[in-house]
């Protein structure tokens, strides 16, 4: 085997699993970590000499967990365990502990490791942070970078994180079926929320947030290799891969974010639309429906479309439908509001999305889609009113740029 | 004799390749394709195991099953077909794929009967 640094690439492919094994053996996330990095130290050590493990992640469990009794008998002064450089392959060892770690041991171990990191104890960020540290072994600079705060700040929002964890009681027995399924559920708004993280554009941030995009989907596509008949969590895939095909096309040379209206399309990334499509149609066929599978499909509507004038508002609209009933929100109604805009015209539009002026009345988005369908009916002035209020409340100066080239075009006179 | 090289690796270091490192890997597999397209068949890589649906047959009817058919430590992530003179001349192609594409194995199995889309057409 050649390349560089393969070694790592093995050991942070193994980490969610290793990491998961460990918690359940040590019960204590700072114990699992600590054991874990000193087995990832060994491998560091020991593999180019002996060669990879046949089975990466079991290695590191084994030898990790050896690691912390290690410990524990130093600390207690009785024998040392054998060292593990004599281990090339554990499986000629210690063969029937490496069968017992299988295929259903790991998948509620990693769901429990990811279901304590979305504790509900904790507030969000600390759970983004403390899954992207322990999950998938981000550094904290890594972290504090993406997230915009000091390294020492990150610090203490983990540190704060794991205090909290440790007080409070994790749930080691193996779940029901109904556990099993909460758990998924609240395991995949937390992997969303990650996403989400990575999503939002910031004109500050120079593309320190994109990992974790990658990262969310990497995890997400982990709990489906786990639970691969659940079709909410092929929806969350697919509309994480459908959405972050579009990166290469949604930010500009300067940074600035680009409607998808016109981002080049040849941008986009074929291989994850593939992916994302393909997910849909399995997703389907369990005539389950769920909330993420409904915005999947939506972005795979998007993603079908050679350009932006071939996009199926008509279907679009019907999704949005969908997914109002499922999860009433303000901001459903308006992003249908705009498929209708396209479908019906601005009128109905307009008046679908007037009643929301006072639950989006700080939100940028309603006014600029309420600017964009008055100039279509014609009422200019309301329009640029609507605009300016959006100006008001733009995230970034490009969107902010974006308005106003908006206004520029109601100052010309149209049809007059 | 034809050749099926199939490619098996574990799809999570794979796919925690960055898109710069795949890029990287793809275009010197695409220089090794290059160098032997006399004898190449067709080539696909495989999206991940989780996109995979299985048609149980051990039932009438079939089950259909979400995911991959068994569930392995190392993934088949894609193949190739390859016209060799032997089993060297096999191997020799392989090490050369692996040698830039580090990690997983290679299986090689010799081909028993291959149809190329032309043939099904003209069945037509």
């Amino acid at each position: 085997m050649s390349g560089d640094d393969w070694i790592g690439r093995v050991i942070a492919a193994a980490r969610p699993k290793a990491v998961a094994a460990l918690l359940r053996n040590f019960r204590s996330l700072d114990a699992a970590e600590e054991a874990f990095q000193e087995a990832a130290l060994r491998a560091l050590r020991t593999w180019p000499r002996n060669g990879p493990p046949r089975d990466a992640p079991a290695w590191l469990v084994m030898v990790g967990r050896n690691a912390g009794i290690d410990n524990v008998r130093k600390q207690s002064r009785l024998q040392p365990l054998p060292p593990e450089d004599l281990i090339s392959d554990l499986s000629d060892v210690e063969a029937t502990e490496v069968e017992r770690i299988d295929h259903a041991d790991y998948r509620d171990d990693i769901l429990r490791l990811l279901f304590v990191c979305s504790h509900p104890d904790l507030p969000v960020t600390q759970q983004i942070a403390l899954a992207l540290r322990i999950v998938s072994g981000m550094t904290v600079k890594q972290i504090a970078r993406a997230f915009l705060v000091s390294e020492a700040a990150m610090e203490q929002r983990i540190t704060r994180a794991k205090a909290r964890i440790a007080s409070v009681d994790l749930p080691f027995e193996a779940p029901g079926p109904v556990e099993r399924s909460e758990r998924i559920t609240v395991v995949a708004a937390m992997l969303y929320l990650v996403f989400n993280e990575g999503y939002t554009t910031r004109d500050d941030d120079h593309g320190a947030r994109a990992p974790l995009c990658d990262e969310a989907i990497r995890l997400t596509r982990l709990l489906l290799q786990l639970f691969p008949a659940e079709p909410e969590i092929m929806g969350l895939t697919a509309l994480m891969l459908l959405q972050h095909a579009r990166a290469a096309a949604r930010i500009d040379a300067d940074g600035a974010p680009v409607l998808l209206e016109v981002q080049d399309r040849a941008r986009w990334d074929r291989r994850a639309i593939t992916e994302g499509l393909a997910l849909v149609d399995k997703a389907l066929r369990h005539r389950r429906p769920g909330p993420y599978q409904v915005q999947a499909a939506i972005a795979a509507l998007h993603a079908r479309a050679p350009r932006f004038a071939d996009t199926d508002w008509a279907q679009i609209d019907l999704l949005y439908g969908t997914l109002e009933r499922m999860q009433p929100s303000p901001v459903v109604t308006l992003n249908r509001a705009v498929a209708v805009s396209k479908t019906r015209g601005a009128a109905d539009a307009l008046a679908m999305i007037e009643p929301l002026a006072t639950p989006l009345g700080g939100y940028f988005y309603f006014h600029g889609a309420c600017g964009a369908f008055l100039k279509a009916l014609g009422r200019h002035d309301e329009a640029r009113e609507a605009f300016s209020r959006a100006i008001a409340l733009a995230h970034t100066p490009a969107e902010a740029a974006y308005v106003r080239n908006q206004i520029e075009t109601l100052a010309e006179p149209k049809g007059m | 004799m034809q050749y099926a090289i199939l490619c098996y690796h574990d799809e999570n270091v794979v796919c925690a390749w960055s898109k710069e490192q795949d890029d990287a890997i793809m275009a010197k597999i695409g220089a090794v394709m290059e160098r032997h397209k006399e004898k190449l068949g067709p080539v696909a890589r495989l999206l991940p195991t989780t996109t995979a649906t299985t048609l149980r047959k051990c039932q009438e009817p079939p089950l259909v099953l979400d995911g991959p058919f068994a569930e392995t430590k190392e993934q088949l992530l894609g193949f190739y077909v390859v016209d060799c003179e032997s089993l060297d001349d096999a191997l020799a192609f392989a090490r050369e794929l692996g040698a830039v594409n580090p990690g997983g194995s290679y299986e090689i199995r010799p081909v028993a009967a291959f149809f190329p889309a032309e043939v099904h057409r003209e069945r037509g």
